[in-house]
């Protein structure tokens, strides 16, 4: 077995299909023996990627997601070939500015992967975008 | 499968019981239902999710204009049984600032009727 063992999994662009990236996610949860809640965790930050792939970067096929597996952490890695964002210029929602005015209510997945994971990074350009998500054993 | 398990009514409080994924489409059809109730002058609520242990920010934000929505008919919104990554994720997004969270509906029942 490679050092790092790693699953992959491509998933069309259909609803609801992010559910079976956290089916994945609860396998190699359990097998790293990481608690429920960071498993739930993990769980949660996926969907939120998933559904920003498949929602924003017009993607037209298909989105790749990566579990990589090391003693110490597991790395989720959520791949799109899509047009690219700049996520410094997304705004930090605040449900005090959205209640009772015109502001969207949504926006949220990307403050929720950030507040789940213990580090999370994006490398986007026009020929698509990665997000690289790291949740530690121990904290 | 995602759904509304159940609807009910006490003590003028409706209790919404859903099971599975709240994604926008179990999002909505409980938008639909609390519309429904606000229309006839019921605007007290109670969603009872012990049935439901995973959601998305898209249900989440439904949820949002629900409380929006009974904002303006001075109405309010608890939620009872929520599985631990639900209750962290309404409190991520500041839900949890605007409802009540209780354990269970016993609980729930009992401080709000």
């Amino acid at each position: 077995m490679s050092k790092n063992p790693s699953v992959e999994l491509k998933l069309p662009i259909l609803k609801n299909m992010e559910l079976i990236a956290t089916q994945t996610a609860e396998v190699v949860s359990k097998h790293m023996a990481l608690s429920e809640e960071k498993a739930g965790e993990i769980s949660m930050a996926i969907i939120e990627a998933c559904i920003n792939a498949f929602e924003h970067s017009n993607s037209k096929e298909e989105i790749f997601i990566h579990f990589i597996i090391s003693e110490d952490n597991l790395t989720v890695k959520v791949i799109d070939q899509g047009v690219g964002f700049d996520a410094t210029q997304v705004a930090i929602p605040d449900i005090d500015n959205k209640l009772n005015t015109t502001e969207r209510k949504r926006g949220w997945g990307i403050m929720l992967i950030k507040e789940l994971m213990d580090y999370v990074h994006f490398t986007s350009d026009s020929s698509g975008t990665t997000l690289t998500m790291v949740k530690n054993k121990e904290k | 499968m995602s759904k509304i398990l159940n609807v009910e009514e006490a003590n003028g409080l409706v209790i919404i019981s859903t099971q599975g994924y709240l994604n926008k489409d179990l999002g909505e059809e409980i938008q639909k239902v609390c519309n429904e109730f606000v229309d006839k002058g019921t605007t007290s609520f109670l969603f009872n999710l012990s049935q439901s242990n995973i959601v998305n920010s898209i249900g989440a934000s439904i949820i949002i204009e629900v409380i929006e929505s009974l904002q303006e008919v001075d109405g309010d919104l608890a939620f009872c049984e929520l599985a631990p990554i639900i209750e962290k994720t309404f409190n991520i997004m500041g839900l949890t600032k605007y409802c009540k969270t209780f354990s269970s509906q016993k609980e729930a029942l009992e401080a709000l009727s």
